[in-house]
């Protein structure tokens, strides 16, 4: 009886995590190998007539691309923008520090939709920032800032910052204040203490805070969406496309395979790459 | 002094949606214009008047409550389990539990539509509830393991000498003392529930849809103040979850990947 105690505890969860996650993902890598025929249906099959279809299209190539580029972007970004802030919580002692660290991690708690209406209201062609820009005699028609690759890369820069901020701050463990005071003993200046003590010793940090935010970008899809006004086209936008308004199963479901096998890649790369670094 | 002018900018950078979404909500006019021409409570009056919106809050809040009741449910004794019992496989399988936050909900979803759909469970209250459990589960087993597994052991052992049952201890002696955590456990996962937008597109139908999935779907359409009043009103729920769940068990910890 006693031994079969933490089974009990534990079936109820395991059974809904194969019904809400190991059987659907198993059932994407199942459909995917159908044949679709057209106009919603499919026929049962093991067949990889869908990947290659998949793979002779250029569109996927430039989809790849996109979605990559738009990773690579916004993960930059993102991380240039978040280490301030993360630098700033990981020393200061005000004592407003919970509540600034709340601040720099709320943003993940406001639903994404919430997210950007906020950026419409900000960038839109009679939003803040072109008022001000025509108010300012900068400019004589609103500049398009949303609808298109700008808005995207805003928003979802934005949208993944809190991430970035976490992981900066789990990875600044090793940046010891008294190392960057001893330099400045010996007569460092500011900028150069940050160059050759600071930035360095949190580089490994860095390398995470950007891969959160590459991962995240690379598989976000209502910043893209919804920002892009129908005009940003990445993998996770066709994915949904594909399975919502084409409702060819078989080729979602590829596409998604595809998609995620190159974030895992990526995950990949960046543990080899840590475990020689950290060699 | 740069550093410091830096640390604002990217705070007014982080935060520039959520300040001016809220400015705009209490426009008088009728577009997203800036600045707003006067100040009035018109579109929250709307809001409230908008049959399709208040309905969908409506849903969105029972489902919410069914989802949390559900997680907690299910994620409670598991997470008890593996903080509390001896028994092999326990990392694994705390791993396999929490495993889908770490992947993009795009796909989760789309495998959900794939299993639902065939056996009539789209657009169902069952079907919306169980996919919402793919996300709500596991920060609830995350969450809750930390919360039984910082408990000192000894009260929940004096009870057991004294000779509580094991039912008995559980109830009168580990609950009580994890009720922070399974508060923090319940906020989180209602809000996650209520926000849940990715997933519910793939599954909602056409006489259930969830609030987030009308807001999709009128942002897809048209940009009015409206929208940026419901979008105060959902960013002062996040900020008493957020604030809640500070309380109780400290928020950037719980949150982070």
């Amino acid at each position: 009886m006693k031994g079969a105690l933490p089974f009990l505890l534990l079936a109820p969860a395991l059974l809904a995590l194969v019904a809400v996650f190991v059987v659907p993902i198993a059932t994407i890598g199942r459909i995917a190998l159908y044949v679709s025929e057209g106009s919603g249906a499919m026929r049962e099959a093991v067949a990889l007539d869908t990947f290659r279809t998949l793979f002779a299209d250029s569109f996927t190539w430039e989809l790849t691309r996109n979605s990559a580029h738009l990773a690579l972007l916004c993960a930059s970004l993102a991380t240039l923008i978040a280490y301030p802030i993360a630098l700033f919580l990981f020393r200061t002692e005000s004592r407003f520090r919970p509540l600034l660290a709340i601040l720099a991690v709320a943003p993940l708690l406001v639903s994404s939709v919430v997210r950007v209406v906020g950026w419409l209201v900000v960038l839109g062609d009679q939003g803040l920032i072109n008022a001000a820009l025509l108010s300012l005699g900068l400019v004589d028609r609103a500049v398009p800032l949303i609808n298109n690759w700008t808005g995207v890369v805003i928003g979802l820069t934005e949208s993944v910052m809190p991430y970035v901020i976490l992981s900066l701050l789990a990875g600044f463990g090793r940046l010891d204040r008294t190392v960057e005071e001893a330099a400045a003993t010996l007569g460092a200046p500011p900028w150069r203490v940050f160059l050759r003590v600071t930035l360095p010793l949190s580089l490994p940090a860095i390398a995470l805070g950007w891969l959160i935010g590459f991962v995240l970008s690379f598989s976000a899809f209502v910043s893209p969406k919804l920002l892009g006004g129908g005009r940003v086209f990445v993998l996770a936008t066709e994915i949904y496309d594909l399975a919502m308004q084409a409702v060819d199963w078989p080729a979602a479901a590829a596409m998604a395979l595809y998609a995620l096998s190159l974030t895992l890649l990526v995950l990949a790369a960046y543990t080899v790459l840590t475990r020689r670094v950290a060699a | 002094m740069i550093f410091r002018a830096l640390v604002i900018a990217a705070y007014g950078f982080l935060l520039a949606p959520a300040i001016f979404v809220v400015a705009i909500a209490f426009s008088s006019d009728r577009f997203l214009t800036f600045p707003p021409p006067g100040l009035s409570l018109r579109w929250f009056a709307t809001l409230f008047e908008h049959e399709q919106m208040m309905a969908a809050m409506q849903r969105s809040a029972i489902l919410a409550a069914i989802v949390t009741t559900l997680s907690l449910a299910i994620g409670v004794p598991a997470a008890y389990a593996i903080a509390r019992l001896r028994f092999p496989g326990r990392g694994a399988i705390f791993a396999a539990l929490t495993a889908p936050l770490l992947l993009p909900t795009l796909v989760v979803g789309l495998g959900i539509l794939l299993v639902f759909f065939p056996y009539g469970l789209a657009g169902t209250w069952p079907g919306l509830a169980l996919a919402h459990l793919a996300v709500t589960l596991p920060l609830v087993v995350r969450i809750m393991t930390t919360a039984f597994a910082t408990l000192p052991p000894d009260l929940e052992d004096a009870a057991a000498t004294l000779g509580a049952t094991p039912l008995k201890v559980a109830f009168r002696i580990t609950l009580p003392l994890a009720l922070p955590g399974l508060i923090a456990a319940a906020a989180l996962s209602f809000l996650i529930s209520f926000d849940e937008v990715v997933i519910s597109l793939f599954i909602v139908g056409p006489r259930l849809s969830t609030l987030p999935v009308e807001m999709y779907r009128y942002v897809e359409g048209h940009t009015d103040p409206m929208v940026a009043a419901l979008a105060v009103v959902l960013i002062l729920l996040s900020i008493s979850v957020v604030l809640l769940v500070e309380r109780l068990v400290g928020f950037t910890r719980t949150v982070s990947k």
